[in-house]
């Protein structure tokens, strides 16, 4: 943990320092904008990027500041080795070290050449943030443990310990039975880590990372390469030759079958958490949107939707309490049956299953 | 379009993120809570037996002391009765005892009185045979003067000893 925070602080640094400067580089930028465009400020608070912009300040000679961080970018093309260095000098020289933006302020390559981008982005550095916000709690909610034993829990160690037995009983171990407890670290961080970056999602100024389906697809891509290293051949034999079958269906079923056991149930999971976390901030900056596209048109009107857009906004993000809750709760569960359902060994797991209850 | 396409690094990073935090939080955290608790669950599970044990104990030491209650009452009966009849017993004894000392005693007095009765008419039967010796010297120093008279008087006397 440390030494992450270590290997980031210079980052931290660097893109501190140049956000007194923005506001002149920023200048021109603005000028263009025309109005307030909806879409475009929905996609730029959903999408990744490689500034955390915090807040603008209009000046009075129709220039903006900008508080925002630069974030740094680290980017590898084949052949030419790593690149790394602050957005900002992108953002100062136009193009460097081979690298410029394009007109929707994307990293191109200036020859057009294939290359990666591992830039430690707005998303990147709030999972970070949640790495030792996790870390810090939990380790010191599981050292807790070690010094006071077998008493009863106190302050932190109520809240946590209530949802690490929720976990356990109620998910791992009615699924998994006997091997809950191998798979328990994994369903618990996955619980942990969904609901904590659902919340930071929450707070106004924050990357929504569980609405992106790359963390998703991570996470999703997780309990996929679980699911098949604990399956056993029971689950393949039933899903490609199931008995009883007549074999002229086998050609149909075997491939839908195939298809919905191993390709998509992790694919509904990537999808389902990522539309979930994602349709509650659109609707959410859907509402902030009809203010200001009401208050374009009259000043009264403006105030008359904000009234009626920020009840709304108020209750969604009520909802999306709940919702960053129950979505954690979801991905975990299936995560365990999905586990569980290629790796149950039909004759043999029912017995046990059934000795355990 | 760019929301729905996964980016490389993205993923990457998540990936170590999830890792980092998923070993870091297996080998810190969750080993000891669910280790602690595991322990906390036997242990209330050994408190709430042992506490059963301590209330059947109970139990049986209760009814153990009433079956000595029990117990010390029903010889506190016996005891009871048995003093009782030995009372009676005793007192039955004494009464009989009593009994034939009264009647040994009145037994007693009644041979004294007989004795003394018999020992008086002796000593009435001695006097009057030395009564009878005493007349008969008497005569005896009278008589050698006449003969018939001697006669006569023996007659007198031998009428008066038969009519006593």
């Amino acid at each position: 943990m440390a030494l992450i925070a270590i290997l980031l602080f210079p980052f931290w640094a660097a893109a501190g320092s140049t956000v007194a400067d923005t506001s002149k580089a920023q200048g021109h930028d603005a000028a263009g904008k025309k109005g307030f465009n909806a879409g475009d400020m929905i996609l730029h608070h959903i999408t990744d990027s490689h500034e955390w912009h915090f807040f603008t300040i209009k000046k009075k000679d129709g220039s903006e500041w900008h508080a925002k961080l630069y974030l740094p970018v680290i980017l590898y093309t084949p052949g030419e080795g790593w690149s790394f260095f602050s957005y900002h000098k992108l953002h100062e020289y136009g193009s460097y070290k081979g690298y410029q933006l394009d007109d929707q302020h994307h990293i191109v390559r200036s020859d057009g050449k294939k290359f990666f981008d591992f830039s430690l982005t707005k998303n990147v550095a709030q999972l970070l943030l949640s790495l030792v916000l996790m870390v810090i709690l939990f380790v010191s909610v599981g050292r807790r443990y070690q010094h006071r034993g077998t008493a009863a829990p106190r302050g932190l160690q109520n809240a946590v310990e209530v949802v690490v037995v929720f976990i356990r009983d109620q998910v791992a171990r009615p699924l998994l039975g006997h091997r809950a407890d191998y798979y328990l670290p994994y369903l618990l961080t996955l619980f942990f880590f969904i609901w904590i970056n659902n919340l930071l999602g929450l707070i106004p100024g924050a990357a929504n990372v569980t609405g992106n389906i790359s963390v998703t697809a991570t996470l999703a891509l997780l309990t996929f390469i679980l699911m098949m290293a604990g399956s056993k051949r029971d689950f393949w034999l039933h899903m490609l030759a199931p008995p009883g079958v007549p074999a002229g269906v086998l050609p149909i079923l075997v491939p839908i079958e195939f298809l919905s056991n191993v390709v998509l149930k992790p694919f509904a999971l990537l999808i389902r958490l990522f539309a979930n976390m994602l349709a509650g901030h659109l609707i959410i900056l859907s509402f902030m949107s009809i203010i200001f596209l009401f208050a374009a048109m009259s000043l009264a009107a403006g105030i008359g939707a904000s009234i009626f857009s920020v009840a709304f906004s108020v209750f969604v993000y009520l909802l999306e309490l709940l919702v960053a809750v129950l979505q954690a709760y979801i991905f975990t569960i299936l995560s365990a049956l999905f586990i569980s359902e290629t790796g149950a060994t039909h004759s043999h797991d029912h017995a046990t299953a059934e000795t355990k209850h | 379009m760019e929301l729905l396409q996964p980016g490389l690094g993205l993923m990457f990073w998540t990936l170590i993120v999830f890792l980092t935090v998923l070993y870091i939080l297996r080998r810190f955290a969750w080993r000891p809570i669910l280790n602690a608790l595991d322990q906390r669950e036997s242990a209330i599970d050994q408190a709430l037996k042992a506490a059963e044990r301590t209330r059947q104990e109970m139990a049986n030491l209760k009814s153990e002391h009433e079956a000595l209650l029990q117990q010390a009452r029903q010889e506190r009966i016996a005891i009871l009765g048995e003093a009782n009849r030995a009372k009676e017993r005793i007192i039955a004894e004494a009464r009989e005892k009593a009994a034939a000392e009264a009647a040994r005693l009145m037994e007693e007095a009644r041979r004294d009185i007989e004795n003394r009765k018999m020992e008086a008419l002796v000593d009435l039967k001695n006097q009057i045979g030395n009564m009878v010796v005493d007349v008969a010297e008497q005569v005896l120093r009278h008589q050698l003067a006449n003969r018939q008279e001697q006669e006569e008087l023996i007659r007198k006397l031998t009428a008066d000893l038969t009519r006593n």
